[in-house]
Order: structure tokens, then sequence, then C-alpha cells
């Protein structure tokens, strides 16, 4: 069964065009840069930016790492006490913005924090000199505050791939003399390389791409040096250089996670047998407990908790309105967001599987370029994409013998979902296409024998058999869309606030204390899809 | 569908003209601290105020929206980015007779198109145990002093234009050198934001630090950060000679404002003696129009002799000083 229409593929080619034009006007304008600035910056500043950059990725992928195979080994082979709780407990700092709990703990840890002044209390130490404590403001400290919230991508990709396995091969690699411990590191890990990388990928994506939690921690990157050189400097195309080199440096890893992916179709596609658990004798069962609790509180509970604490403590300043109306507009923002995503994602993962042209897995690919670039630039190559489109528009209307209507694209909440659209594709496209390909091609060939038409085809098989995905793909997006700042912040229309700029205000004037019922809020919205997620991934 | 959703796109703009009497502002100024104005500009007027509230990138967008855009009124809270919006193009002349009247020559542009509406002084805190010091900023690059500094990023707006008057009073060369024997002299790396730096003064983390004037009332205010405060000094350095590096915070008229008469009309209000009363009152500033009284709490740290230096100066010097912040590494 083929898909031979033209009026689909010229849409969904639109449609990707759609999305990959704001990229595309980035780098066009970044190759307009002057040429006076970079050397500057070369000679000074950005080598060390650089360095803190790929240092930075690096110990974020690492500590994610070590958070998040560990304990999706102990959910999925062991017999830890908690299973049933611990199993989705794990994935609740996802539901956690980095920012916040940048903000939280560099409160917490500063040298001016609660901890360090009790102990200062305590001891009776008068000065940093009679004592030593971590400074928490450093490239390992952003680090694992990063890893603490992006390890459950690690963790969620990772547990699904052991649930998957073939125990076969387990068992086989026991009867052939390795231990517990060796078949898990020799045989388990490796063949859930593919889905471990896809989170390696994602991690490092969103690292890259962060600017508010390196600023909070006074750590400088490239992103710094992006927004140094468009907002201190003014050079708004020399920045959109810069973005241009971080996104080939992050469509490097995405690349190299792809071929990884390739070799995923040699894995055994025989169903799942479950074997009896591993057997954890009691020190074991303690550390792995400790372990798994540890993540857990650092990643979501003390900061939740300290969030629950602020607000009641300065409950007679929270501006309920406001907070509300906020809530309102998130949630319609993130509803959009999600929706708009998935239906195109469905589009293009229909087209990549039956169109008859040679580069039907291009829109796929184009429309996910977005999510490579940091939020306010791509707020900007936005700006730069609608504002055109928008004076054609009135040109067009005037042409026509009308007024002149003003802006109706930009300033908009289309121009939010548009670029929310673009920065969250990926996602949505990433679990749509992995959906697809879970369908075997047998299926596809069926009703062409009994005569059934594409459409009736596509609608009655595929998308009942993508549910799942679309789901997933759906509530991906929609917490990802109610966290996002920066693009909301240089896009919004007049009078606009969502949780996340509303919290945002407070935090860069220090006072988040007054707006932590919002903070709560956002978390907890958050938590409702990751819990559901859990329950559909079991 | 296509065609009632076009006759509705249509239709629009012709219900946008109906509406009630408006003006749009674009602001880098906080909400809690600009929406009592707006609505006490409301109740006076009718005029209904709709704001967006940017951290970044003002400029851009009213570039890109181009002769479309919607915005009326432009508030920044930082000289530098008004020059910015003045040096695009981005602003229209307001010779209004009541403003110009109100706001004295040195904070206005020549051109009358950008004015200042508050203004804020770039202290040194220092600890109370210190007792009364007299300083300049040039002291802070003295070695006795290794060690005991504390600021945020110097590439914050504040301190780039702390540091473009520095380079207006002694040059480039010197105001390097300067900016390294700072740096030197720093307890820890640049970061968090003013109020923090008196929190590690009370914290004896460090002895000095950077900070803008009315965070000094704020902190007062705050049950939480009265503590902080109550740890230090607030000094107005270089009060023997040059004075007091000052700031604004300021306004324009967007150049395409469609609302030309009523943003008039809130630019008029917001150099009012009433406006700028409130001002003085809720955020600590310093206004700009002649007569009108500093809060109590401000006019209680003393008087002060400002720097007179044009804030144009300051504004030309500001990519120099950038310049010079990344050779001495500042913030790394």
């Amino acid at each position: 069964m083929k898909l031979d229409s033209t009026r689909y593929n010229i849409a969904v080619w639109l449609i990707a065009l759609a999305l990959f034009a704001p990229v595309l006007v980035m780098v066009v304008e970044g190759l307009f840069s002057s040429s006076a600035l970079l050397p500057h910056l070369w000679d000074t500043v950005l080598p060390t930016y650089i360095k803190n950059t790929l240092l930075l990725a690096v110990l974020v992928v690492f500590f994610a790492l070590l958070f998040g195979i560990p304990s999706a080994l102990l959910i999925s082979f062991t017999n830890i006490k908690g299973k049933g709780i611990l199993r989705w407990l794990l994935m609740l700092p996802l539901a956690m913005p980095a920012y916040l709990i940048a903000y939280l703990y560099t409160d917490l840890f500063d040298y001016a924090g609660p901890v360090q002044r009790y102990l200062r209390a305590f001891f009776d130490w008068q000065s940093p000199a009679d004592y030593y404590f971590f400074d928490i403001r450093t490239i390992t400290g952003a680090s694992i505050m990063l890893a603490l919230v992006l390890y459950p991508y690690i963790y969620l990709l990772a547990r699904t791939a052991f649930d998957n396995q073939d125990q076969n091969q387990l068992n086989a690699a026991r009867n052939l003399g390795l231990n517990a411990k060796q078949a898990l590191l020799k045989v388990a890990v490796p063949l859930a390389r593919p889905a471990i990388a896809v989170g390696v990928t994602l991690v490092a994506m969103e690292t890259l791409a962060d600017f508010a939690t390196v600023q909070y921690f006074a750590v400088n990157t490239l992103t710094t040096a992006i927004y140094d050189t468009w907002l201190g400097y003014g050079d708004l195309a020399s920045a959109n250089l810069m973005a241009s080199v971080l996104m080939m440096l992050i469509l490097t890893v995405v690349v190299l996670e792809h071929r990884a992916r390739a070799q995923q179709r040699h894995q055994s596609n025989r169903v799942a047998k479950q074997s009896a658990p591993i057997q954890l004798s009691l020190k074991g069962q303690i550390f792995a407990n400790l372990f798994c609790w540890l993540l857990v509180g650092a990643g979501f509970l003390l900061p939740f908790v300290m969030l629950i604490d602020m607000s009641i403590s300065y409950i007679e300043y929270a501006r309920f309105e406001t907070i509300k109306q906020a809530a309102i507009n998130s949630f319609q923002l993130a509803v959009y967001t999600a929706t708009v995503a998935v239906l195109l994602a469905i589009l293009f993962a229909i087209y990549k599987r039956f169109s008859t042209s040679n580069g039907a897995r291009f829109p796929l690919q184009i429309s996910s370029f977005g999510y490579a670039i940091p939020g306010t630039v791509l707020a900007m190559a936005l700006l730069s994409t609608l504002g055109p489109a928008d004076n054609y528009l009135n040109y067009a209307i005037a042409a026509l013998g009308f007024e002149e209507p003003g802006l109706l694209l930009s300033g908009t909440m289309f121009a939010l979902v548009f670029a929310l659209v673009v920065r969250f594709a990926a996602i949505a496209n990433g679990a749509l296409e992995s959906g697809m390909a879970k369908i075997p091609q047998t299926l596809d060939l069926a009703p062409s024998s009994l005569g059934v038409s594409f459409k009736c085809a596509v609608t009655q098989i595929h998308l009942p058999l993508l549910k799942p995905s679309i789901l997933v793909a759906w509530l991906m997006v929609f917490v990802e869309a109610m966290k996002e700042l920066p693009a909301v912040l240089v896009l919004r229309p007049f009078n606009f606030d969502t949780l996340s700029t509303y919290i945002y205000q407070l935090i860069s004037d220090e006072q988040l204390e007054q707006g932590a019922i919002g903070a709560v809020f956002i978390v907890v919205v958050g938590l409702i899809p990751v819990i559901w997620l859990n329950k559909e991934k079991q | 569908m296509l065609k009632k959703l076009l006759i509705a796109a249509l239709l629009m703009p012709a219900l946008f003209a109906q509406a009630a009497e408006e003006v749009n502002v674009y602001s880098y100024r906080q909400a809690y601290l600009v929406e009592p104005l707006f609505a006490e500009f409301t109740k006076q007027t009718g005029i209904k105020v709709n704001v967006v509230f940017a951290k970044k990138g003002m400029a851009e967008r009213l570039e890109r929206e181009g002769k479309h855009s919607p915005a009326d009124v432009l508030l920044t809270t930082d000289i530098s980015r008004l020059i910015e919006l003045h040096e695009k193009g981005l602003l229209q002349v307001n010779e209004d007779a009541t403003i110009t009247a109100a706001i004295p020559a040195q904070y206005r542009s020549n051109d009358n198109t950008w004015f200042a509406l508050t203004t804020r002084a770039r202290n040194i805190y220092s600890a109370k145990k210190l007792g009364d010091l007299t300083l300049n900023y040039e002291d802070l690059a003295d070695p006795k002093w290794a060690g005991r500094i504390c600021t945020r990023s110097g590439k914050h707006p504040y301190n780039v234009a702390l540091v473009s008057s520095m380079i207006a009073a002694h040059g480039e060369a010197d105001t390097l050198t300067w900016l390294k024997k700072v740096k030197a002299n720093l307890a820890r790396k640049p970061q968090g934001n003013d109020r923090g730096q008196v929190q590690a003064i009370s914290q004896n983390l460090c002895d000095l630090s950077l900070g803008n004037s009315y965070y000094f009332g704020k902190m007062l205010n705050d049950d939480k950060q009265k503590v902080w405060a109550d740890a230090v000094n607030i000094n107005f350095p270089n009060q023997e000679n040059r004075g007091t590096h000052v700031n604004i915070s300021g306004m324009g008229m967007a150049k395409f404002s469609p609302n030309a008469d009523n943003a008039k009309a809130l630019m008029t209000f917001l150099v009012s003696e009433q406006a700028q009363q409130m001002y003085a009152e809720t955020n600590m500033e310093y206004p700009v129009r002649m007569g009108v009284k500093v809060s109590d709490l401000v006019a209680s740290w003393g008087d002060f002799k400002a720097d007179t230096l044009p804030l144009e100066t300051i504004a030309k010097h500001r990519k120099t000083a950038l310049k010079l912040l990344d050779q001495a590494k500042f913030d790394l």
C-alpha cells in the first residue's frame, strides 16, 4: 500500500518547511555577522566558554548515566524493596523545571544559605577560612543539578528497554558462567544501548540549550556568549552565527545517536519472558534503597517540600488571581502545543512510512531541528520569520482593497504555539517514528489485498495501534510546554503571563517565596502526565 | 470553512478598531512596580493599559514588527537600552511641553525621544563593623580589600554602565588595570544579584559590594531580608570628586505608535507629580521631576552628589566597557 496523493505531498512538505524556516533564518542571519567581534571574543573569553560547554555536557551526561542506569537496572531486574512505588517515583524529577531546582539548591547550599549557616552556628565557625564546604556554583555543581532533573530520560528509556529484553539471552549468559552483575553489565546494558543513546541525546540537547540554570550557577558557556553578543554588544547576527555552531554541535550528537540506534534492528524481537528477579543481599538491599531514595529525595521530594514550605509561610503575598490566570494560560498553551505537535508528527510519520518519494524521511527530520536551539535564540529567529510574513500578509490584504489588519501572526497566541511546536516537534516526531516502526510491515499489505482504501486502512489499523505512542508524545510535549520559559518571555502577547514567566519574574528579583505557590502548581501539573505516562508504560 | 475563516480574519481588524481607548506598553520594568501606576492612570483617564513584560529582545521585537507594531510606550530600566532603541530608530519625538518642562535637560535626550523617569545610584555597601567609610570606586582596586569584595556579573547592565563611567573618567587603559585589580580582590566569582551580595556581607563572606540604592530600601522592607540590610552601611562613592555614578529608568514613545494620543497621555502621567511620588515610594528610587520628594526612608540615607557625566557618554562607552570586561576575564 503506497501513498501518492499530490495534495498530501505538498501539504507535508509545506508544513515541514514552515517548521524549519526559523532554523534557516537563524543560519542565514548568522552568515551576515560582522567580522570584528568574533576575533575579540576568540582572544578573550570564547575558549573558556567552549571548554565549559563541553565539560558541562560531558559531566551532565556522566552523572545522568550514573543516576539513570543503575536505578533502571535495580527496578527491572532485582527484588528491591518498594519496587512498585520507586518505579514511578524515580520519574518525578522530570516534572521539576531545572531553573527552579537550581534556585532552590543554590539558596540551600550557598555560604549564606541555611545549611552552612547552621553548620557555622553549631561549630562556631566565623568565616569561610575556618572550614571547607563545597562550592555549589561550579561546573560540577551545575552538572549535578541538571543531571538530577534530566536523568529520568535515561532511566525511563533504559527501564523500558530492560523490561522488553529477551530474558533468554540473559539466562544464556548466566549459564555460560557469568554472575548476575556480570550478566547485567555485559549483556543487558549493551543490548539496551540504542535506547540509552536516545536518552543521552535528550540530556545532552537539554544541557547545551540551557541558559537559566548555568547563569544561576555563574558558569559561563556558549549560551552565555550568545546572549552577551546579542544583548551586550547588540550584534544579533554574530549571536546567530554562534547559535548555528552550537546547533551543529548538537546535531553531531544526534547523528551519532542515530548511527547507534541503527543497530537496534539486530536485536531479538522475541516477546520478553520474565524470569525470576535477582535476589539482593541485605547489604545490597540497603545500598539499593539508599541510592534510589536519595535520587527521588534530591531530585524531587526535598525541593518540592521546600516549595510547599515557602508557599505556606508567604501565603499572604500570593496573588491568587494572577496565578489562576497564569495557570489557565499555561494550560491552554501546553494543550494547543501538544495537540498541534502530535497531529503534525502523525502526518510526518504516515508520510515517511507510505510515501513513494525518495525523500520521504526528510519532513520528519528537518522539522525536528528546532529542539537544538536555545529558546531565546529560537524566539528571535521566529520574530525574523513571522515579521516579514505579517508584512506580506498586510500587502496582500491591502492590495485586495481592505484596510491593513496589522500583525496577525506575531505577538499573538499563534506565534507562541508556533514557537513551541518548532521547539518540541522533535519529541513528538521521535515518539511517533519509533511507534510506527513497531508496527509490522506485513500489516501494510493486508488492507490492499482486501481492497480497503488507504485512508480507511490508516484510520482503522495504524492509528489505533499508534495510540500509546500518540499519548506518550502528547504528554511529553505537554510537560515541556508547561515548563518552557525563554521563548514565551520574548514572544508573548499583551497581558499574558504563564506560570513559568510569573515565577521567573520573581526569581530574577530574588523573591521566589512570593511565587512559590505558582511553582508548586507547575510541578503538580507536570506530575499528572508523568504518572499517567508510567501507567501507560506498564 | 475556509471562506468563513477568511471572512473572520478580515473582520478582526474592524473589531479591534472598535475596542475601547487603550495604550500598549512594552516594559522591562517589573509588574509589581508599574501596575499600580497603570491602574491609577486608567482610573483617571479611562484608557486601558495593555502590557508585555519583557526580559530581553524588546528592540528586536519592535524592529521585526516594523510599522505594524502595536507598541505605544516603551519602558526600560537602564540608559543603554534607551539608547539602543534610539539608535535603531525605534523611537519618535515627543515635544509635549508638560514633559519637557518636568524633566531636567540632563535626564532626557537632546531630540526629546527618550526621557528618564527615575534615577538610581550605584552604591558601595560595606559591612557595618567597618564603621563609617569614605570610598571611591577607585578604592575597590586597593590591595587592602583582597578577598573582601562581592559583586554580581560584570556584564550586568548596571555594572557595564559603571565601567563606562570609569572609562569616561580615566580612559581605557587605566580602567582595564582597575578591573583586573578589582577582580583580584573578589571574594568569589561574580554571581547572583545585588541583594545576594549584601546577604553575603551579612554572613561575613565579604566586606564590600556594589549595589543599586533602592535595593537597600527593599531589603529593609522585607522581613526575611531585613537582617541582610541591617548588616551593612550604604555608601555614596566619590563624594569628594566627580560624584556617585547614577543610572536611570526611562521611557520612550514607539515610532509607529498606533495610539499616539493615549501614549502621550500616559507619558505625561508618568512624569506627573503624583506618579513620580508613587515611583519614589514604591521603588525607593529618586524621582527625576524637580520638587518631588524622595521617600522618608531614602531621605534618611542623606543627600549625595551625583556624577554629572551626560548619560549619552556612558552609553557611548558601553561596548568598550564590555570588551574590557572580556579582557580582564572579570566573570571567569
